[in-house]
């Protein structure tokens, strides 16, 4: 049996209010975003906006006295330039330790084992980082005292209050964000890809030169990203374990000074801002950096 | 590596054995694969196939056995040296380059002059007929393109032999068939040889020059298409190449090359394709080989239990009194519960030791 096809298509009916909504991606389901948000207006959209607003009141000069007073100040604008020197290098050795140690745990038969005590220094929190390390390597510390011992040392290493304390604090602190955030972008290659460039004549190193980095360089810049925010805001190992009045007079600690010594809540806003601003401006780099290189699926073709 | 030019005289697998954790995925392959031979390993999944295809190309080192291109063993060799194209299940491109810098990989890897490999590349592209397509991204073409970025990608660079697994599962019906075609035209247009992986027997009687037949990693039968299709040698491949009609029943009497099989009350004559050791023996026919005839001796007594139309006739089951169920063929609708007498030539019913009834 034939059907008659109706020669003209049915009328468009005025489409409702929730159709339109929905069409635009709002849905009853949209609603379950309100919590968020309403987290996110007030535990950071307003603080930020008040110590926005905030310092731009200076408690003597024009809106932007603050601001001034810290770029004239080497004592203050140094602070840039040290946590710099701190958070850059501790980020890059760890994307390049995080980097071949992730390759290895990927064929490793106990990773989730190995991946859990990776995983350990985030749970432990940086205070306690810094005060397990500030013993330990210490100049009676364990690391000291083997060095001697095996006579690798006649004095102690000073590893403690200085550069290289809070450095050392740093990478342990922030190895495990960047290793999980690896491996799960390694992981997440087809395994079909290196063999398929193996049988095409490419051996390990150029598999991965041209395989694995191009596919892991957005990722990668991802990571660098969150772990060097999260590094340029060091604070309690650069108190504990640093020279905070020196060498690692990061700028979290010239904010500090400024709210808790000098009361002057209105500059240690603008110190927070400048902060934001240097993570942003480094963040935006990256990430900038990051479109000129392919970013779509990792698989090799339909899965 | 192989040699530049492609040319070899054959490829010997010598007891190919692979084991995963104690579990011998791949026992005691021997294939010789000849120059320009196109050989196809058929099996149901896990049979062990694509670890055999696995071992060829190096991805998995062998656990037993060797591999000798002519006199050079080459089974020691890590893939990047054995110069074998593959093509994957999922095509495996790289989903960063454009198609014609995944077809140029292995080029580049060789160290091919730019203005060479330019050549060799729109030749690859030329044959695939993806000429539209060179400077898209893997991810902007569809499935059967794909495929075709993946066979050129593994046959640009020449190599004596190409390794495809499954390259068509992923298609749909028809594209299947055209890339099946595509496939076979390359294949003879190159000259190389080719091992085809695949659970499809169609695809791999369509193909191949010569089929190898595996089941739990082992060899069941090597022959050509015809060979497998008229003469399965055990059951386990005549199930596999479509004798859907398997019963055993008991060995009442028949010389050499015409037996008499008797199973509750029915009685079939047949030709057995080995000797027939114990009492019983189990009886293969394809439902095409079955057809309903005159009541009479040597007929098999039924009712027709379902009917289908696929094309050029009907495929229909029916059930005898004894409670068997037998695929048959009929150029006539049959109706559902009418009586049928279903006769087989006895050249086409193929009897086999009942102990492999497995």
């Amino acid at each position: 049996m034939t059907s008659h096809v109706e020669a003209s298509p049915p009328r468009a009916e005025p489409a409702s209010l929730r159709r339109r909504m929905a069409a635009a991606g709002w849905d009853r389901t949209t609603l379950l975003m309100v919590p968020a948000a309403v987290f996110v207006v007030l535990l950071f959209i307003y603080p930020f906006a008040y110590g926005l607003v905030l310092s731009f009141q200076p408690a003597k000069g024009g809106a932007f006295a603050n601001y001034a007073t810290f770029f004239s100040d080497p004592y203050l604008y140094d602070t840039i330039a040290t946590t710099m020197r701190l958070g850059l290098p501790a980020t890059v050795l760890n994307m390049l330790l995080a980097l071949p140690i992730a390759f290895q745990v990927r064929h490793f038969r106990w990773q989730r084992v190995l991946t859990t005590i990776l995983v350990i220094p985030i749970t432990l929190g940086t205070v306690l980082v810094a005060q397990g390390l500030l013993t330990y390597l210490g100049p009676q510390g364990w690391l000291n005292r083997a060095l001697i011992e095996l006579g690798l040392t006649s004095t102690p290493v000073r590893l403690t209050h200085n550069y290289w304390g809070v450095f050392l604090a740093l990478v342990i602190t922030e190895f495990p964000f960047v290793f999980l955030l690896t491996l799960s972008y390694i992981t997440g290659i087809d395994p079909a890809l290196p063999q398929a460039a193996a049988t095409l004549g490419a051996g390990p190193a150029r598999q991965f030169r041209y395989v694995f980095l191009p596919l892991l360089i957005p990722g990668l810049a991802v990571a660098f990203c969150l772990a060097f925010v999260q590094a340029f805001s060091v604070f309690p190992s650069a108190i504990l374990l640093g020279a905070p009045a020196g060498p690692t007079r990061v700028i979290s600690i010239a904010a500090y000074q400024a709210a808790f010594e000098q009361y002057d809540y209105s500059m240690a806003s603008a110190i927070a801002m400048i902060m934001g601003a240097v993570q942003l401006v480094v963040v935006v780099a990256v990430l900038g950096a990051r479109t000129l290189f392919y970013r779509g699926p990792m698989g090799g073709g339909k899965g | 590596m192989a040699r530049a030019d492609g040319t070899f005289g054959e490829i010997r697998l010598e007891r190919v054995s692979r084991g995963f954790d104690g579990v011998m995925a791949l026992q005691d392959l021997d294939l010789t694969i000849r120059r320009g031979e196109f050989i196809a390993l058929l099996g149901p999944s896990g049979c062990g196939k694509s670890t055999a295809l696995n071992c060829i190309a190096g991805l998995l080192p062998l656990t037993g056995g060797s591999i000798w291109l002519d006199d050079r063993r080459i089974d020691e060799l890590p893939p990047e040296r054995r110069g074998f194209g593959m093509v994957f299940q999922n095509y495996a491109l790289f989903p960063h380059m454009t198609v014609r810098r995944n077809i140029g990989f292995g080029l580049a890897m060789r160290g091919v002059p730019r203005s060479e490999a330019e050549a060799r590349i729109d030749a690859a592209v030329r044959l695939v007929q993806l000429e539209a397509h060179g400077s898209k991204l893997p991810g902007q073409l569809s499935g059967g393109q794909q495929q075709r970025v993946a066979i050129a990608r593994a046959i640009v660079v020449q190599p004596p032999l190409v390794l495809m697994d499954e390259p068509l599962s992923n298609l749909d019906a028809r594209l299947r068939l055209d890339m099946r075609h595509e496939i076979r035209r390359i294949h003879n247009e190159l000259g190389r040889s080719t091992v085809y992986v695949t659970h499809d027997q169609d695809e791999a009687l369509s193909l191949a020059d010569r089929v190898v037949v595996l089941r739990d990693g082992r060899v069941r039968q090597i022959g050509t298409p015809e060979d497998l299709y008229a003469r399965p040698a055990v059951l386990d491949v005549a199930r596999f190449m479509g004798y859907r009609n398997i019963f055993d029943g008991a060995v009442s009497g028949g010389d050499g090359d015409r037996v008499t099989v008797e199973r509750d009350d029915l009685r079939i004559v047949g030709t057995p394709r080995a000797a027939l050791g114990s009492g019983r023996a189990a009886v293969a026919i394809r439902p095409e080989d079955l057809v309903p005839g005159e009541d009479g001796a040597g007929a098999i007594p039924g009712v027709v239990e379902s009917v289908e139309f696929v094309g050029r006739e009907y495929a229909a089951t029916a059930l005898t009194s004894g409670g068997l169920l037998l695929h048959f063929r009929s150029h006539r609708r049959l109706n559902l519960d009418e009586p049928v007498h279903l006769r087989a030539a006895p050249e086409r019913v193929l009897l086999f030791g009942a102990e492999e009834n497995a």
